[in-house]
């Protein structure tokens, strides 16, 4: 299993405040107007933030879009940054919000990140069944990868986007609140909602036996 | 302590940021309960597993329309 990339004099620190040395200067570079800057930070995060954007919208054609408009409202607002975060994690948020557009503008009536939800169903998991060590490494890669698409993809957008912030792009609870407009309670329990659904979901795929129900001591 | 209430607490247990009486009388009930022991050993494992994964590369299409669209706006957003 690969470990998240941390710089090592500031492993410390959450990914999403961990700065990449090279990254200031590219980013004042391209302030200066240098399109090439630019382009290298394009390259570096193009992969991650389209699947952010297809995460979110659950459509191709928009997660292009969202992707394109992200990177170029960027570009656009570049003297906007002033570097309290990382670049990268500024870039999520205006990925995030141009994914979110296209997703009202696609389900207007589906999608309503900042109302309360209820759903009043119990969380208490239905199956539990051991997934032994590294149950990951019993896929390919791109099987893999098609997996963690396909589980997230069945998850209401409400519970999607606050996983894809908080445990996908790992930004703080507070990071994820403040870009999403939602409070830091809201974000917790939506975070506890799609951590046990998706874990629910995984589980057929990673299971090592058939699985049982729950004890009733609960 | 229920299993109910490590369920509640799930999210804060695994982000570390209980206080510690109450992650101690968790603890003690996870090593007293398989089920609940299961329940956050697999929750875990779900943030590890989606964390850790790498983005799959860009479909070829999807880059070159990217890189097409962003050299015609930058430049036209330069000038």
């Amino acid at each position: 299993m690969n470990s998240p990339k941390l710089d090592p004099v500031e492993s410390h620190a959450l990914p999403s405040q961990v700065v990449k040395a090279d990254e200031p200067i590219l980013v004042s570079a391209a302030k200066n107007g240098d399109i090439s800057a630019f382009e290298t930070l394009v390259g570096r995060y193009e992969r991650k933030i389209f699947r952010l954007t297809q995460n979110i919208t659950q459509n191709r054609e928009d997660a292009e879009d969202a992707m394109q408009e992200a990177f170029l409202k960027a570009f656009q607002h570049l003297d906007e940054f002033q570097g309290n975060s990382r670049f990268y994690t500024w870039l999520v948020r205006i990925a995030v919000n141009q994914a979110l557009m296209k997703l009202r503008k696609r389900r207007p009536n589906v999608v309503s990140l900042d109302e309360e939800i209820d759903t009043g169903e119990d969380m208490m998991p239905r199956d539990v069944e051991d997934w032994g060590p590294s149950p990951q490494q019993r896929y390919e890669q791109t099987e893999l990868s098609e997996i963690l698409g396909k589980v997230i993809g069945e998850l209401e957008s409400p519970f999607r986007v606050v996983f894809q912030l908080r445990d996908i792009e790992e930004m703080s609870t507070e990071e994820t609140a403040e870009a999403l407009g939602l409070s830091v309670p809201a974000v917790k329990s939506r975070l506890l909602r799609a951590r046990l659904k998706l874990r629910q979901k995984l589980n057929q795929y990673f299971k090592q036996g058939g699985s049982r129900e729950v004890q009733k001591n609960h | 302590m229920k299993c109910k209430k490590i369920i509640n607490e799930l999210a804060d247990y695994l982000d570390e940021s209980l206080d510690p009486i109450l992650r101690s009388s968790i603890e003690e009930h996870l090593g007293d309960c398989k089920d609940c022991r299961i329940v956050v050993d697999t929750t875990k494992q779900t943030i590890e597993i989606f964390c850790n994964s790498e983005p799959a590369p860009l479909p070829l299409t999807t880059r070159q329309r990217l890189h097409e669209a962003l050299a015609k706006h930058l430049r036209h957003l330069r000038a």
